[in-house]
């Protein structure tokens, strides 16, 4: 029995590399020890997500969980590795086939401000796409837009104003229509509330819950904040330093998380238990991604680290029914 | 017990080409020594203005055009630029949200703190390096002495504000300022500082206004929280009781539309509409237009009127029952 | 469901009206813009209201040649206010007519060499990578050389003629325009709006002129404003260095050059006058560039 898959994500990773300037390379034929610089902002992330589910993911910065967002909508391509939308590789794609599984998978951004173009007014933003690749006919498309900024919350009036007219909240709701102009089935949401004041962000995330029942969506929700994506997903898949390290049903990992860097994340959602509350914190602070620890990522802030960790790179696997997770200490409980 | 800070109905106003925009009207609140305050509001409620105003660091077009801040027994406004740049750093201290607006990015750390030490102190270098040795120890740097001799962009965002901190922490003021410390900076690296902060406050004496968009995060550092809202405290009580029972629909509004801790999936209590903009604002109650509690009597603007012991509220139709469920998980 | 921002009570002033708006607060800016539009009305009036055609051999009088500013004609009874040249020509109306061709010239080169480099510019910070560092090369080198020295050469090659004016002065040009799209061009194209619209399918030249290509013109204005009097005086230059354009259509830069010979006879009237109408043009074109660079600068905006 295998679930509909909508998205695989098979083995991706993604290097950014800061070749040798001149200068650099001179330096080094002359003897300096200077190496061209590699990140993996993502190493080797398999994850699979099914239709209609919404599939949050999180890390802090610089975990690679935006750069993996960006190669499922096609921003980036990946290193290595295969993104399979509906069984098929996108990269394999040519012509229109390629553009029409380009359209399928829509990205909502996080600066409502920088992802509008200031130069363009609302139903042209909303509108332009839809036009273009001949989604309704010519004279359809005003009256398309606005039922679409109808379906997001917005006036249908205010389609003849510029972005800089409109609040924070207005323009995240900008935003989504463009996106769901083009009839996506699958949206990525990267950091898309993070921008946005507490009452603002509970309006946006009401939405994404609306609008996923109505137009049957599927949701990559990538975000930082632990608590805003427990609220929305199905499942939560935590990344540290571009490894997956936890993967499961979202209630059950809030309450059981297996991995310790899960338990540190939980343990410090900001709730609202007054009185002095004393920080179990996690200590240090993140290792440079240029330079990772060797082993497990996490083994210089874990309090449960043993040699093991310091040397072996722990893989993903099931340590309960639809858990996964990446850490040496299963092994010894086992 | 005489007040440490006490902020009597602050006026702080910016001159647009599109009008005066109130960006606090009539804030008037007040700190015991040692005690932490956690000012919360969203974007434009003032609240970060009200803490620049108190150390006079309102950029024109911005002005105080009203009001009194007393601190210690003198009045700021009064005493103006001369008397603050006696306390600046000295009695009072800022950590911005930025940690680099503290920090030179082209001097190295010890020379920063050095500096820091010496304006306001006539003390030797070698006091100067061992009290900022003393500082970075303070808030948790485990190599001060490496760290001393690093530049700032050696080091992380959470190193970073650590660093500023400290520098804050250095003559050993009776007020921090902290606006949005921790807002940039991953949770794990925000707890930390968290910790240490409260910690530091206690040992040390230090009052704190911790100004924030983030109620959660004061919930447990604060002894007493102010909302803020289009330039107005709305609701002012100890923190515990404030969390429990909100008393103002807005700072319920607020504790409802987080989503921690409420129903997976459900919809969120929404507050509708937006912030008003502060060129524009409606008529009485600021927050009317977006209440689900205002009628007629709500075109009056009420004020901020004692609520029950400790604790005042700027509404005309309060709530007075505690929310029924559970905020915490 | 809720409607939110019904009320906005957001301005409703859209971007150019702001900007128009600040700009005209600067008397001295609006003092240049009145002066250019003057001049620039001059020039395309000239066939009508210039006193006389001054290329039409039939209405000179050899008899007037050389007679300084307010004499009159000795045929008809016409009074030349500036003077007149060697030939009898009456001087206020050459330096209509010299207008006339030295705006249209640096016109028609502007709006070519923006054409140019915008299209290279947007074209390098869009695609990046090895075509971004060769076109950058390419323009570093042109702007290595001085204007001046590569119009001598190409016209020196090329011979005189408007036409060949105007692609010395786009070679000489191009690079400006192409350098400054880019760098707006590269800081445009990082924001998410552009990764939205590559999302959206749209094809490479749509994002490229219609969604980059709008959110660099600001700089682009203040570059060619500075650039148009550049233009002029290049133009003029070149004139009067004898490789610019014919004798047949004398723009300022040959009126002041035909009138160097008889500087030093008394005859200052046949260069001056051409030299002002020059200096006018340039200096109002400056005024108006710096004061959109002011208005156009996000930094210096509250």
């Amino acid at each position: 029995m295998t679930p509909d898959l909508i998205l695989q994500i098979d083995g991706v990773s993604k290097r950014f590399s800061k070749d040798l300037d001149i200068a650099e390379r001179t330096a080094r034929t002359l003897g300096a020890k200077i190496a061209p610089v590699t990140v993996h902002a993502v190493d080797g992330v398999s994850l699979s997500i099914r239709r209609g589910e919404v599939l949050g993911l999180v890390g802090e910065s610089g975990c690679g969980k935006s750069t993996l967002g960006r190669m499922v909508a096609g921003l980036t391509t990946p290193s290595e590795g295969k993104i399979r939308y509906n069984g098929q590789d996108v990269a394999g794609l040519k012509g229109a086939a390629a553009r029409d599984a380009a359209l399928k998978i829509q990205m909502i951004f996080q600066d409502p401000m920088s992802s509008l173009n200031p130069r363009m007014r609302v139903r042209d933003i909303v509108g332009e796409a839809p036009r273009v690749h001949g989604i309704v006919s010519r004279d359809r498309v005003p009256s398309y837009v606005e039922d679409i900024l109808q379906q997001v919350g917005l006036d249908p009036s205010t389609g003849k104003r510029y972005p800089h007219q409109f609040s924070g909240g207005q323009r995240a709701r900008v935003g989504i229509a463009r996106a769901l102009a083009v009839r996506p089935d699958f949206l990525v949401c990267d950091e898309s509330v993070a921008a946005l004041d507490v009452s603002i962000q509970a309006q946006v995330l009401n939405l994404f819950v609306k609008l996923r029942e109505e137009f049957e969506l599927t949701y990559l929700f990538v975000s930082h904040d632990l608590g805003v994506v427990e609220h929305i997903s199905d499942r939560i898949a935590v990344m540290y330093l571009g490894r997956l390290v936890e993967l499961g049903e979202a209630e059950d990992l809030i309450a059981r998380p297996n991995h310790p860097y899960t338990q540190a994340l939980v343990s410090e959602i900001p709730t609202f238990e007054t009185g002095k509350k004393t920080y179990r914190a996690i200590t240090g602070g993140l290792p440079s991604p240029m330079n990772p620890p060797k082993g497990c990522h996490f083994h210089p802030r874990c309090p449960h680290a043993h040699d093991r960790c310091r040397v072996e790179i722990p893989t993903l696997r099931e340590v309960a029914p639809g858990r996964l997770s990446a850490c040496h200490l299963n092994d010894r409980a086992a | 017990m005489t007040k440490l800070l006490d902020v009597r109905d602050l006026q702080t106003h910016f001159l647009t080409r599109d009008g005066v925009a109130k960006a606090v009207d009539g804030v008037s609140f007040s700190l015991d020594k040692g005690q932490i305050l956690g000012l919360v509001g969203e974007s434009g409620s003032g609240k970060s203005v009200t803490g620049f105003s108190i150390l006079g660091l309102v950029d024109p077009p911005g002005r105080v055009t009203g009001g009194q801040i007393v601190f210690d027994g003198d009045d700021l406004v009064a005493g103006g630029e001369p008397m603050l740049r006696h306390l600046r750093g000295k009695r009072i201290a800022m950590i911005f949200q930025d940690p680099m607006m503290t920090l030179n990015p082209v001097l190295r750390i010890d020379t920063q703190m050095v500096e820091t030490v010496r304006a306001h102190e006539k003390v030797s270098r070698a006091e100067a390096l061992r009290r900022s040795r003393e500082a970075l120890v303070q808030v948790g740097i485990s190599s001060p002495d490496e760290r001393l001799q690093s530049y700032p962009h050696q080091f992380s965002g959470g190193m970073r504000q650590r660093v500023a901190i400290a520098i804050a922490l250095l003559h050993k003021p009776d007020l921090i300022i902290a606006d949005e410390p921790t807002t940039a900076l991953d949770v794990t690296i925000q707890a930390q500082i968290l910790s240490e902060v409260q910690e530091l406050c206690v040992k040390s004496g230090t009052a704190l206004i911790w100004i924030t968009h983030d109620l959660a995060v004061v919930s447990s550092l604060a002894d007493r929280l102010a909302v803020m809202y289009a330039g107005r405290i709305i609701e002012e009580g100890p923190t515990a009781e404030v969390i429990a029972n909100p008393r103002h629909p807005y700072t319920r509004g607020l504790i409802d539309s987080v989503p921690q801790g409420k129903r997976h999936g459900a919809m969120l209590t929404q507050i509708k509409g937006m912030t008003p903009s502060l060129l524009n604002l409606p008529q009485g109650c600021k927050f009317a237009p977006r209440c689900p509690r205002a009628d007629d009597a709500c075109l009056v603007e009420p004020s901020l009127a004692p609520a029950g012991a400790d604790r005042s509220v700027r509404c005309v139709h309060p709530h007075d029952e505690p929310p029924g469920k559970v905020l915490a998980p | 469901m809720t409607q939110v921002g019904i009320s906005t009570p957001v301005r409703i002033d859209s971007p150019s009206r702001r900007i128009a708006k600040e700009f005209l607060e600067d008397p001295v800016a609006v003092i240049g813009l009145s002066l250019f539009v003057l001049v620039a009305l001059i020039a395309l009036a000239a066939p009508w209201i210039a006193p006389q055609n001054p290329y039409d051999l039939a209405q000179l009088n050899i008899m007037d040649s050389a007679l300084p500013p307010g004499e009159t004609s000795f045929g008809t009874n016409m009074t030349y206010w500036l003077g007149t040249d060697q030939q009898g020509r009456d001087m206020l109306s050459a330096i209509m007519y010299g207008l006339r061709i030295s705006l249209m010239v640096a016109l028609i080169s502007l709006a070519l060499a923006i054409t140019i480099g915008t299209v290279v510019g947007v074209t390098a910070a869009y695609f990046g990578g090895r075509l971004d560092s060769f076109i950058m090369r390419v323009v570093d080198l042109q702007l290595s050389f001085p204007a001046i020295l590569i119009a001598l050469i190409l016209l020196a090659l090329l011979g005189r003629g408007v036409d060949k004016v105007i692609l010395a002065l786009v070679i000489v040009q191009w690079a400006y325009y192409a350098r400054t799209v880019r760098s707006s061009a590269i800081v445009e194209t990082r924001k998410d709006y552009i990764d939205a619209a590559r999302c959206l399918a749209l094809s490479n030249r749509r994002i490229m002129f219609r969604h980059l290509l709008p959110n660099c013109v600001p700089p682009l204005i203040v570059v060619a404003t500075v650039q148009i009097a550049q233009a002029i005086a290049l133009e003029a230059t070149l004139s009067f260095l004898g490789v610019g354009v014919p004798i047949t259509e004398p723009s300022l830069g040959l009126l002041i050059a035909n009138g160097y010979d008889y500087l030093l006879s008394g005859s200052y009237w046949i260069s001056l006058f051409p030299g002002i109408a020059l200096v006018v043009t340039i200096i109002a074109i400056n005024l108006v560039g710096d004061r959109l660079r002011d208005v156009l600068n996000p930094r210096l905006q509250k």
